[in-house]
């Protein structure tokens, strides 16, 4: 996952460059190259869009609030320790209060009786928000398939990602934050004003 | 020291025809009463001068569907900490008339036990300072460990019964 093209396409541009500056890189060959960057054609100033800006700074500093009902709280607690560290996405500083909260992250069962209270959590996080159901009991209710367990928690509130696993280890949680990050670099700055979404807050009731 | 002879002796004299059986499982006495002495014998066993049955270990309800007319019992589990030893009373009674006099006056820590056997069965306890649910929503519209009633979530709309070995 660390070697992403646009780092590739980086190396690129600065061969192309070494032209000018007299530097040069060795490019491995047989190696695919990707286009340079649109923003970096220019001399000494790039130009992007300021959604992009805002959701790469989003993106790299999400304060998730950890709402850690059973097991896969624990998977998380590996997830936030040395050896996985959240702290390497931007995502090391938890957020106990709802309010502060970017990224609400269910892990375990919820009880019927939980739903109400995660709900009213969800309401109190300020926009924009996201959601991540970790593991099988908070994407569907796991093997409680019983009458004290909500089946799922996009009963109540809207989910943006599962990570399946029961309980999903350290890796599947961070891939599940890769997503979110994903999500929150290309989201639009007009998407929480949009119908759509107004839409969907009202199917479950909220606003 | 008491024995179980001992104390299925007293029982059998205090309560006589109220007595419906006195089996001994697992070296613990199993004692069937009628419903109507039940909260007499767990207070006489309480302030018995040599039993002293001072301590309600736990307090729960069963349903068997196939027993007619007793399809419902509540278990009381007795010990004495003077004496070390433990005993089970049950008693029997109809779905159609799930009602038993509380223990609450006997035993405070009755109370919760009474409310959890009430919220998953439905069975009253007469007398009962504040019995409601305790565990289940309180909306709930009916008693879930009653056997009638399918484990599974009723309004379950995403698995379908054949991926879960069902259908």
């Amino acid at each position: 996952m660390f070697c992403s093209p646009a780092v590739v396409g980086l190396s690129v541009h600065r061969k192309k460059r070494s032209l000018e500056v007299g530097i040069t890189l060795n490019i491995p060959k047989g190696l695919t190259l990707v286009d340079t960057p649109e923003m970096i054609k220019g001399e000494g100033y790039g130009l992007t869009k300021l959604e992009k800006v805002v959701g790469l700074a989003r993106a790299n500093s999400i304060w998730p609030l950890p709402f850690a009902t059973s097991c896969c709280g624990i998977e998380f607690m590996a997830t936030m320790a040395s050896t996985y560290d959240l702290g390497r996405f931007g995502a090391e500083r938890l957020s106990f209060s709802p309010r502060q909260a970017d990224l609400l992250m269910v892990m375990g069962t919820i009880a019927k009786k939980m739903g109400p209270i995660l709900r009213q959590v969800y309401i109190q996080m300020a926009e924009p928000k996201w959601v991540i159901a970790v593991g099988a009991c908070a994407s569907s209710g796991g093997i409680f398939d019983t009458y004290s367990v909500l089946q799922g928690i996009d009963k109540v509130i809207p989910v943006d990602v599962y990570v399946p696993g029961c309980p999903p280890p350290p890796e599947a949680i961070l891939d599940g934050i890769l997503k979110i990050q994903e999500l929150i670099k290309n989201e639009s700055f007009r998407r929480r004003q949009s119908p759509e979404y107004k839409a969907l807050l009202e199917s479950y009731g909220i606003q | 020291m008491i024995d179980n002879n001992y104390i299925s002796q007293a029982i059998q004299e205090q309560f006589g025809e109220a007595v419906r059986s006195i089996e001994l499982s697992y070296d613990m006495l199993d004692i069937v009463l009628e419903k109507e002495v039940i909260h007499d014998a767990i207070l006489w066993l309480k302030d018995h001068k040599v039993m002293q049955f001072n301590f309600l270990t736990s307090l729960c309800g069963m349903n068997y569907p196939d027993r007619k007319n007793e399809e419902m019992s509540v278990v009381y589990h007795l010990h004495s900490l003077t004496n070390n030893i433990r005993i089970r009373l049950h008693c029997f009674f109809s779905e159609k008339e799930p009602k038993v006099k509380t223990v609450t006056d006997i035993f405070a820590a009755a109370n919760w036990m009474e409310r959890e056997t009430y919220d998953f069965f439905g069975i009253q306890f007469d007398g009962h300072p504040d019995l409601r649910r305790i565990l289940n929503l309180d909306d709930m519209q009916y008693f879930p460990l009653l056997k009638k009633y399918p484990l599974e979530d009723a309004t379950r709309t995403d698995k379908e019964d054949k991926y879960f070995g069902r259908s």
